[in-house]
């Protein structure tokens, strides 16, 4: 028999006090964690989509007068040699110091190309780059393997009549359509894609590239760093960031988080509340009891000590409960906000938290409990004596 | 030096009306190995002279020592301790723990001792087996009668081996035949050299106290001595 006894077999008699004081606080333990769970994941979400999002960084030739997206292929017929990116300098970019944040430099080649009857654009593509960085281009066939295939976008495949295997005349050459590019919305449907050498060897524009897209691979890695230092490698292009998707995504997680702090502060301070009016009704219910034990020789600090001992018996296993509650609430709202399977793990920090938050509420919401109990005067409290 | 020794205990109570004098310059000396009876009627300030006695109650003037221990001169934690280690209280309506068992509530003053576990529960095993219950330890309160919860009460008060035993009014809610049983009890503890002091306005009770006093608004209004029983039942 110690103190932790009494404690614990007070807890087991009296069970539907008990179920309230964990319930309540497990509420409050699972809000927290559900909101934890759900902005992580949804950060995570986000990284993870702009990992597939591919290029935000942009490398253009320098000029006042061009557009940062495909729209520079209107300047493919105008441009200037020395505006052009040549190809070899682009193994500078490798060499600055955040080289290990970049996932993929797809270097690509733009102009206009005669086909069969038609002028179309022609993109020509670092192959296995453009894909790495393009993961959301599905492809009716099969990608380019060899130097006489083609991948036509959506649109020109239907003026041009292709499908995937149909042959076609490029400015006088024979290529194989080896597969073609599901609609995709973006200039992409407007274009043959081919190798970065075909492209350049038919364009005209050997060691010359068009734009650069550059994939860095966090959502918070230094992105304006990047660009300065890809700038002062590479002196005499434009290098810009895309990050408007990305901020704009973040700012709503951010909003979120916010506003789910706020959400978790009110619960919790709701469970606190919980915690301490029973707590103070338990004190009062059991002051007799108290009484019974400062007759019989517990010191004030042992009555506290034992009130204090109940609730953090109470309070971890809130937190546990509610650290699993709150981790099946995310995973079951989680679909409703992301279409992308996040996948769950468990969590020991933030499980250790949820513990060590229930315990820390539960015990300053039960201090002033505890020591009113200590202070109660056993003569008031034995009042048969 | 007496067991007990009080000197010039007064306490008042005051509210905002008027001042009640509850206890009034009592003097009294109790002998270790006595079974004192304190009676009177209601009001007459017994439960406030065994409260005081049992460090529970400040007074409001006067001293009270036991054992040579001034109590009063302790701070309230050390009067703790001192509760623990010298008294042993049987309350009127027994006041076991509801959730504890029969052997867990005989532990409870041990429940705050740094000993091994196993000692303690040989210890609350022992004196319930000195109180008649060694069948019942695993039972809680309620599946109790009113008679073996008394008998977990004065368990309680022994377990810790109490120079001193408080008792109020023990027998004030059982029945004619257990009453008798219980104080026989206390008897049979008195014999073994266990000191009593039991408040009671049971006048059945007073054949056993070999020292009867009685308190009249607030102070003694009669102290008698009984001969010693073994003689008595000698003559």
């Amino acid at each position: 028999m110690r103190l932790e006894t009494i404690a614990f077999n007070n807890l087991r008699r009296r069970k539907s006090r008990m179920a309230f004081l964990v319930i309540g606080l497990m509420i409050g333990v699972a809000t927290v964690v559900t909101l934890i769970s759900l902005t992580n994941a949804l950060t995570a979400d986000v990284q993870h989509k702009m990992e597939n999002f591919g290029a935000n960084i942009l490398i253009t030739p320098q000029s006042d007068n061009l557009s940062l997206s495909y729209g520079g292929i209107a300047l493919g017929g105008v441009s200037v040699d020395q505006q052009e990116i040549r190809q070899a300098d682009l193994t500078k970019i490798n060499t600055i110091r955040n080289n290990r944040n970049i996932s993929a430099i797809a270097p690509k080649v733009l102009g206009a190309v005669q086909a069969g009857s038609d002028r179309v654009m022609l993109m020509g593509v670092d192959i296995d780059q453009e894909f790495h960085l393009k993961r959301w281009w599905t492809i009716s066939g099969q990608p380019i393997t060899q130097e006489n295939q083609l991948v036509v976008g959506a649109s020109v495949a239907t003026k041009l009549g292709l499908t995937a295997g149909s042959s076609l005349s490029v400015n006088g050459e024979n290529f194989t359509v080896s597969g073609v590019l599901q609609q995709t919305g973006s200039q992409d449907d407007q274009l043959l894609i081919g190798s970065l050498p075909t492209a350049q060897r038919l364009l005209n524009k050997p060691g010359v590239v068009s734009l650069v897209e550059v994939a860095a691979l966090c959502a918070d890695c230094p992105v304006e760093d990047m660009v300065n230092q890809i700038t002062a490698v590479l002196p005499n292009v434009d290098v810009r960031a895309i990050q408007q998707v990305v901020k704009t995504r973040m700012h709503a997680i951010d909003q979120f988080r916010t506003f789910s702090l706020a959400i978790a502060a009110v619960v919790v301070l709701i469970g606190a509340l919980v915690v301490f009016v029973t707590m103070m009704g338990s004190v009062n219910e059991r002051t007799r009891e108290i009484g019974i034990f400062r007759a019989l020789g517990f010191r004030r600090s042992h009555v506290m000590r034992l009130i204090l001992l109940e609730s953090a018996v109470v309070s971890l296993l809130a937190g546990l409960l509610g650290y699993l509650v709150g981790l099946s609430t995310a995973q079951a709202i989680l679909p409703f906000m992301t279409e992308h399977n996040v996948n769950f793990h468990w969590n020991p920090l933030l499980g250790g938290s949820a513990m060590l938050m229930a315990l820390m509420i539960g015990c300053l919401a039960s201090f002033y409990p505890a020591l009113h109990a200590s202070r109660l005067d056993p003569t008031e409290a034995l009042r048969a004596l | 030096m007496a067991f007990i020794e009080i000197q010039n205990l007064r306490k008042t109570y005051s509210n905002e009306a008027d001042c009640v004098i509850a206890l009034n310059r009592i003097d009294l000396q109790v002998q270790e190995g006595s079974f004192l009876g304190v009676m009177g009627p209601s009001g007459s300030g017994k439960s406030t002279f065994l409260s005081i006695l049992g460090g529970l109650c400040h007074p409001t003037e006067g001293k009270i020592l036991v054992d040579g221990i001034d109590l009063y001169s302790l701070g309230s934690e050390k009067r703790a301790d001192f509760r623990r280690e010298y008294l042993g209280f049987v309350f009127q309506s027994f006041n076991l723990i509801p959730y504890l068992t029969a052997q867990e509530n005989v532990m409870l003053p041990l429940a705050v001792k740094n000993l091994p576990v196993k000692q303690k529960r040989e210890l609350a095993n022992q004196v319930l087996g000195r109180v008649g219950l060694s069948g019942r330890i695993k039972h809680l309160p309620s599946q109790l009668s009113g008679g073996e919860q008394e008998r977990v009460a004065i368990a309680r008060a022994l377990v810790n081996s109490p120079p001193l035993i408080l008792a109020d009014e023990p027998t004030g809610s059982l029945d004619t035949s257990t009453s008798i049983e219980i104080m026989d009890l206390f008897d049979q503890l008195n014999e073994e050299g266990q000191t009593i002091v039991m408040v009671t306005h049971n006048e059945e009770n007073r054949p056993y106290f070999d020292r009867t006093i009685l308190l009249r608004d607030g102070a003694v209004a009669d102290d008698q001595n009984r001969a010693p029983k073994k003689m008595a039942q000698v003559g």
